[in-house]
């Protein structure tokens, strides 16, 4: 042990675009999900915009379908999952007493893919036009017949670079959180957050192959005449809507179940309490990510499978709301005689649980296959799933971003503007979308870029935009919050909240380069309030100080995506050099880091001091 | 933690999981093809959804597929497959070069039956069934030219990994490097099963 290997260590640009270090990794993925939620939420406004009074035309109808469908696609891959991969990057090592995940490279490709994956999506507005098919790319309308240009290219190969990206990032957690936890920490020990990271890997593992088929299979058909959904050839469309289902009703838990981790930390946190029916906590997700698979045909209702489908599919999907109460009520009864406070975080979270129980509840409603027939395609639908991804998703990150701030960055963020950040947001949620109920029951359509006078529309349709507005100046009230609080000196301690109750608030703020100069030993649930309670103010080492071994950086990850990304290039305009040189440089990487051995470096104890231990 | 912390010839028993990153290496290669499953899975659920959409005029999989050939491709694949066991054992018997001979078989199995399938799909191709013929060429191509790419990786793969245990010899970082690669053989021998059975047999039957 011990060898002096020399590693080049990188400063300023170059550490970010080299770096393995999971926490930066986080910081990472926050700032590019950051960014496209910007452009999401623009689109968002410019399509409230358009919709604020009848027969508007600050767009055109092209363009509101690009903006809808790229609103969509942007909001679901490129904004919410990096989001919620940079809270996991940030906290999940950290959670379970690791020095970092299991596998440093490949979480840095996993971004790097990502983030091309998104650029080259983007990039489709400046090449003749964005998809405009929807995010959910229905064919026959995202086939070459009725979507010519090369829009829907741009979709199919964005998403299928990104998609790795996610896929290698859930097979990576899986393997951290199954093989890195600190002594101590059984699986019956660790803490909310992680669980719900845990099987939200899972869930990514087993649903994004089939998002690449069905990818794949569409590429084939508009880029080399294949025939799979072509009705001209045989093709079948519904073989379309059953792949991406089935890949897409998972997707949604991937998306909430982390948010339902976050809430489980935060209220437990602010209400001095263990968090209620932990066990029970463990059952509904696991429950709830099992039955995501068995239900993907509740968006189908009105394709035509016959009653006994749907009839199954509607009691499978009506089953999960029994998972989710458990959980609804647990956070309840952990709030329930705690000593409650209404920090940012703690708002973000309480006012979570309401909204999400209205999105639930539409969501019941929904599930019944024969009143689906009148819901269906209408704006009750847009203010269902508004209500759990946004109500219940994005409030969550905001719950997760206020909660761990400083353990990211060191500083805690303002708690006055992250007041003001909740109520334009909440407010301004409730506003947008309450109403939309009612516009989907009166039979406004969901996806038209334009309505008539005189349908009882107008009223509630200038309500939603205002409101969208609010959650525009809510979000600029984060980002003024993020501007201020970088201005000040980074001075948050180990466990700024006072009441952490996990791992992560045993060591400083932001965590050292290593994480945990020795691993901690876990002796329960809770492990470090399990210390507090017992008198002590520090966790019991499970070894002695010695050399820590560390990964060392690389630029091969970022090569390899540009690699990638030169390939879809090349495939969309039929280059197949230009195809066969990216797939040569991926290739090419991934021999060379095949043959390169990562020795990489120790941190000797005497480092440790100086770097880590703050005063 | 050290990844080469043992001294030369001292091999653990099971080297590949020796070090915690072998560990790593071996679980989440169990998880990347629990992946892979869900991936072929839905390759296959295409295929059977399209497999009767032959068109007019197209030659049907009764008269396109000669079990002959598809017999000695599969014959090829499943040797390799029991190749690469005598590899992974010869590795847990510390015997070096009976491993690299044995992999090298293997690899060779593998570009034998890459060689029939190109001569398959070009002989397809010859008969009028191109990949945009029907909706049952386009799935058929796909679901076995996505298995024939695995094989093409697997081969270029393990090639690579033969040189890298010439050069560096066996120790606690290549092994987990060949224990998965192996893991990776097996993985698309039965996925191969899976073709010959839904794609071969039941098209041989209507």
């Amino acid at each position: 042990m011990g060898h002096a290997h020399e590693v080049k260590r990188y400063r300023g640009l170059m550490d970010w675009l080299t770096t393995v270090d999971h926490k930066k990794i986080g910081i990472l993925y926050l700032i590019a999900g950051g960014f496209f939620f910007l452009i999401g939420g623009l689109e968002a406004i410019l399509i409230r915009v358009q919709l604020w009074k009848p027969l508007n035309d600050f767009v055109s109808a092209n363009t509101y379908n690009e903006l809808l469908t790229m609103h969509g696609t942007t909001m679901i891959f490129l904004a919410a999952m990096p989001l919620l991969f940079a809270l996991m990057n940030a906290v999940i090592p950290l959670q379970i007493g690791a020095r970092d995940v299991a596998f440093p490279f490949l979480n840095s490709l996993g971004f790097w893919t990502f983030f091309f994956g998104g650029v080259l999506l983007n990039i489709s507005w400046f090449a003749g036009g964005a998809p405009d098919a929807g995010w959910t790319s229905y064919v026959p309308l995202a086939g070459s017949t009725y979507s010519e240009g090369h829009g829907v290219d741009y979709y199919v190969i964005g998403l299928q670079i990104a998609g790795i990206g996610t896929l290698i990032g859930g097979i990576n957690f899986l393997a951290t959180i199954i093989n890195m936890r600190a002594p101590g920490m059984s699986f019956m020990r660790m803490p909310m957050f992680t669980w719900t990271i845990f099987i939200t890997s899972a869930l990514i593992l087993f649903a994004f192959p089939a998002l690449t088929v069905g990818l794949v299979a569409l590429m084939f058909d508009r880029l080399f005449d294949a025939n799979f959904f072509n009705p001209d050839n045989g093709g079948n469309t519904v073989l379309w809507e059953h792949i991406f289902w089935i890949f897409g009703h998972p997707e949604v838990y991937i998306l909430i179940l982390p948010a339902f981790g976050v809430i489980s930390e935060v209220i437990s946190t602010f209400s001095r309490k263990r968090l209620f029916g932990y066990s029970s906590m463990v059952f509904a997700t696991v429950l709830i990510g099992f039955l995501g698979f068995m239900v993907w045909a509740h968006h189908m209702f009105t394709t035509g499978l016959g009653p006994v489908a749907n009839a199954l599919f509607s009691i499978a999907t009506m089953l999960i709301a029994v998972p989710t109460g458990i959980k609804i009520f647990n956070w309840l009864f952990t709030m329930w005689g705690g000593s409650i406070r209404f920090t940012s975080a703690n708002l973000f979270a309480v006012g979570f649980v309401p909204t999400f129980v209205m999105g639930g509840v539409t969501g019941v409603m929904l599930a019944s296959a024969p009143a689906d027939f009148q819901y269906h395609d209408s704006y009750f639908v847009v203010a269902h799933f508004h209500y759990v991804i946004v109500g219940g998703l994005v409030l969550g990150i905001f719950a997760g971003l206020f909660y761990w701030w400083p353990k990211m960055f060191g500083r805690v963020l303002n708690e006055t503007l992250g007041k003001i950040c909740f109520w334009l947001f909440f407010i301004g949620f409730h506003l947008t979308f309450f109403v939309q109920h009612f516009l989907g029951l009166m039979g406004m359509p969901r996806r038209i870029y334009t309505y008539l006078d005189g349908l009882g529309f107008n009223n509630m349709n200038l309500i939603s935009t205002v409101g969208a507005i609010l959650m525009g100046l809510g979000t600029i009230a984060f980002l003024i919050n993020v501007v201020v609080t970088s201005m000040k000196p980074r001075n948050a301690s180990n466990d700024p909240w006072e009441d952490g109750r996990t791992l992560e608030w045993t060591i400083p703020s932001p965590a050292p380069e290593y994480n945990f100069a020795q691993t901690p030993l876990v002796r329960g649930y809770d492990a470090f309030w399990k210390e507090k309670m017992e008198g002590k103010n520090a966790m019991t080492p499970a070894e002695p100080l010695g050399p820590i071994h560390m990964p060392s950086p690389s630029i091969l990850p970022l090569i390899m995506s540009i690699g990638l990304f030169i390939n879809g290039f090349g495939l969309m305009y039929h280059q197949y050099l230009v195809a066969g040189l990216g797939l040569a440089i991926t290739f090419g990487c991934m021999v060379v880091r095949s043959i390169k051995d990562d020795h990489g470096f120790h941190i000797e104890p005497d480092e440790l001091h100086d770097k880590g231990v703050k005063a | 933690m050290s990844a080469h912390s043992h001294v030369d010839g001292q091999l653990p028993h099971e080297p590949e999981k020796a070090t915690l990153e072998g560990r790593n290496k071996v679980l989440a290669f169990w998880l990347f093809l629990g992946g892979e499953t869900v991936l072929f899975g839905t390759l296959f659920s295409a295929f059977l959804a399209l497999r009767h959409q032959v068109g007019d005029g197209n030659p049907t999989s009764q008269e396109l597929f000669q079990l002959p050939l598809v017999a000695a491709a599969t014959f090829i694949l499943l040797t390799s497959s029991l190749t690469s066991v005598f590899a992974i054992q010869a590795m847990h018997n510390n015997k070096v070069k009976a491993m690299i001979n044995w992999l090298i078989v293997t690899v060779i199995l593998g570009a034998g039956f890459l060689g029939l399938e190109i001569y398959e799909f070009y002989h397809y191709v010859h008969e009028g069934h191109g990949f945009t013929t029907s909706a049952f060429s386009s799935s058929f191509y796909t679901l076995v030219g996505f298995h024939g790419a695995h094989v093409a990786f697997g081969v270029l793969w393990i090639g690579l990994l033969i040189a890298q245990v010439f050069k560096k010899g066996l120790n606690t970082v290549t092994a987990p490097k060949i224990y998965v690669a192996g893991m990776y053989w097996h993985f698309i021998d039965v996925v191969w099963v899976f073709i010959f059975t839904v794609v071969y047999l039941m098209g041989k039957v209507g």
